[in-house]
């Protein structure tokens, strides 16, 4: 079965992203990506940009509402998520673990919907 | 005035269940065999010395207190299930001397059938650890989560299905036949060394999550070996306990950085305990019944060697993984094994005995990764042993092992 491990940063951790390549920080991620890999367990991932750079949108009675910055008002923002194929929750949470944002920030574990629920919203 | 009167209180409290809960719960569920009504009474018990022992002074034998108030809170349960099929001998266990409100007379210590029905054959073996540490030690569902990294509410419906096996399995409350006696004791063993958590002391690859309850452990064994003092392989993995316990404090440095054995400097090792585990692992050996524990025990004896000789002897280190591999081959041994014979016989060979392992079983297995990278790098194999460093950096979870591993790769 399919998990997101979504990724929370707190401000602080997203400036050590924006440091260079050669950051410790970064040779951690680089390495759990390859062990994700090698481990044949990885499904897919992906780095969002600075909360602040978001913007988000309602419709309310027909009319639109913009707001700048990310929809939840809290310290640790989303940072982005990666897709594993593993067998349990078990598993799931191991691979947590040895994430380089879970010894800073936090990462939520949550199983994918299933199939047939994915379907429905696909129509596929 | 009152208020600290009160907190002593609960220390004693604090105190009793922490000495008591294991030796009340197997009393009572060796009677009642309902392991979940025996803790479900004492906690009841508990709450209750919480309400009274504060106004009413703490009483004289505060275990035998408990032990009543546990037994009237059971017959209440009873009685409210209305459960008469089959309760018969224990309403009978429970109503003896449940007037008296101090028991002068001991009661046995049931411990040991306690331990072998957490360890039975008949439970998810993955389950044995936690079952003991609630039962025997009295720790929480949500604490022994944490450490076995499993969701707290997974933890707990984990436990409660084990604990139904228990009662509607009919798993015996007793100890093994001499015959099974080996096998059922190296279960709870093996649930002891679990909870220690450490295996790996002498690579980078040591579990961050074991380290909280590595006391919880050593009490567990300290107990075992009381009940079982005439058992080598219980004496033996106290020692190898004791001798990993004593050099904690000497895997960091002052700044919290990871210290792997070879860089440990002795004289932080603690002496004390080193004694105290050579003495155990004399007295295990004494006993002639070489076993796994005692071999790994004597590896971490040879280690301790170096705070008085100043050098570690590697060949006599291969020759107890030597042994220890014929009598469990696990994936562990077999890279401990290898990085023991890289220091006795340089790294080509000690790359060739990991080469001798199959891919598929060190996929997540760490340590694997850590001492291949070494030895790539030993050998000047650069690029090879970036990428072995990378997956154990990968692998690791704790953050002081990533960063040293991550310096080491460069």
């Amino acid at each position: 079965m399919q998990f997101a491990l979504m990724i929370y940063h707190s401000p602080e951790e997203f400036d050590m992203r924006k440091n260079d390549y050669s950051h410790p920080y970064l040779g951690a991620w680089r390495a759990y990506y390859k062990a994700l890999v090698g481990a044949g367990v990885y499904v897919g991932a992906n780095a969002l940009e600075l909360p602040e750079t978001g913007t988000t949108v309602r419709v309310k009675e027909g009319k639109r509402r913009v707001q700048d910055g990310p929809y939840a008002d809290s310290k640790e923002q989303l940072a982005g998520f990666i897709i594993l194929e593993l067998p349990s929750l078990d598993a799931a949470l191991e691979w947590a673990a040895r994430c380089p944002g879970a010894s800073i920030g936090a990462v939520e574990v949550r199983p994918l919907a299933p199939e047939a629920m994915r379907r429905g919203f696909t129509g596929e | 005035m009152n208020e600290i009167k009160q907190e002593d209180t609960h220390k004693i409290i604090e105190r009793v269940a922490r000495e008591s809960y294991g030796r009340l719960v197997a009393y009572l569920a060796v009677h009642t065999r309902d392991l979940a009504s025996a803790e479900d009474a004492l906690s009841n018990a508990l709450v209750s010395a919480l309400n009274h022992w504060p106004q009413e002074g703490v009483p004289k034998n505060p275990e035998a207190w408990l032990l009543t108030a546990a037994r009237h809170s059971l017959i209440d349960t009873i009685r409210h299930q209305k459960v008469v099929l089959d309760s018969e001998p224990t309403l009978k266990f429970l109503t003896e001397n449940s007037t008296e409100t101090t028991l002068s007379t001991q009661f046995p210590d049931e411990r040991l059938k306690l331990l072998f029905v957490c360890a039975h054959p008949a439970i998810d073996p993955a389950i044995h650890t936690p079952l003991m540490l609630q039962t025997v030690l009295g720790l929480d569902a949500a604490r022994i989560a944490q450490a076995f990294l499993i969701a707290p509410k997974t933890m707990g419906q984990r436990l409660f299905r084990a604990k139904i096996r228990i009662r509607s399995g009919g798993i015996p409350f007793e100890i093994p036949q001499e015959r099974d006696l080996p096998e059922r004791l190296d279960a709870i063993l093996e649930a002891i060394y679990a909870a220690f958590g450490i295996g790996w002391d002498d690579m980078a690859g040591a579990d961050a999550r074991g380290r909280d309850l590595a006391e919880e452990a050593m009490w567990l064994a300290r107990v075992l070996s009381q009940l079982m003092p005439g058992e080598a392989e219980v004496q033996g993995l106290l020692a190898l306990m004791l001798h990993c316990e004593a050099r904690r404090s000497a895997r960091r440095d002052a700044s919290g950085r990871y210290v792997p054995l070879s860089e440990q400097d002795p004289t932080q090792w603690s002496l004390p305990l080193i004694e105290e585990a050579e003495r155990h692992l004399a007295g295990a050996f004494q006993q002639g019944r070489v076993g796994r524990f005692q071999l790994e025990a004597a590896i971490q004896s040879v280690h301790a060697e170096r705070a008085r000789t100043d050098r570690t002897d590697w060949s006599a280190i291969v020759l107890f993984y030597e042994q220890l591999l014929r009598i469990s081959p696990a994936i562990g041994t077999r890279t401990g094994y290898a990085a023991a014979v890289a220091e006795a016989h340089g790294p080509e060979a000690g790359l060739a005995a990991l080469d001798s392992i199959d891919p598929g079983e060190v996929s997540h297995y760490q340590p694997y990764w850590a001492v291949r990278a070494h030895l790539l790098q030993r050998l000047g194999k650069t690029r090879q042993a970036t990428e072995a460093y990378d997956r154990a950096i990968g692998l690791a979870e704790d953050p002081a092992v990533r960063e040293f591993l991550l310096h080491k790769r460069g």
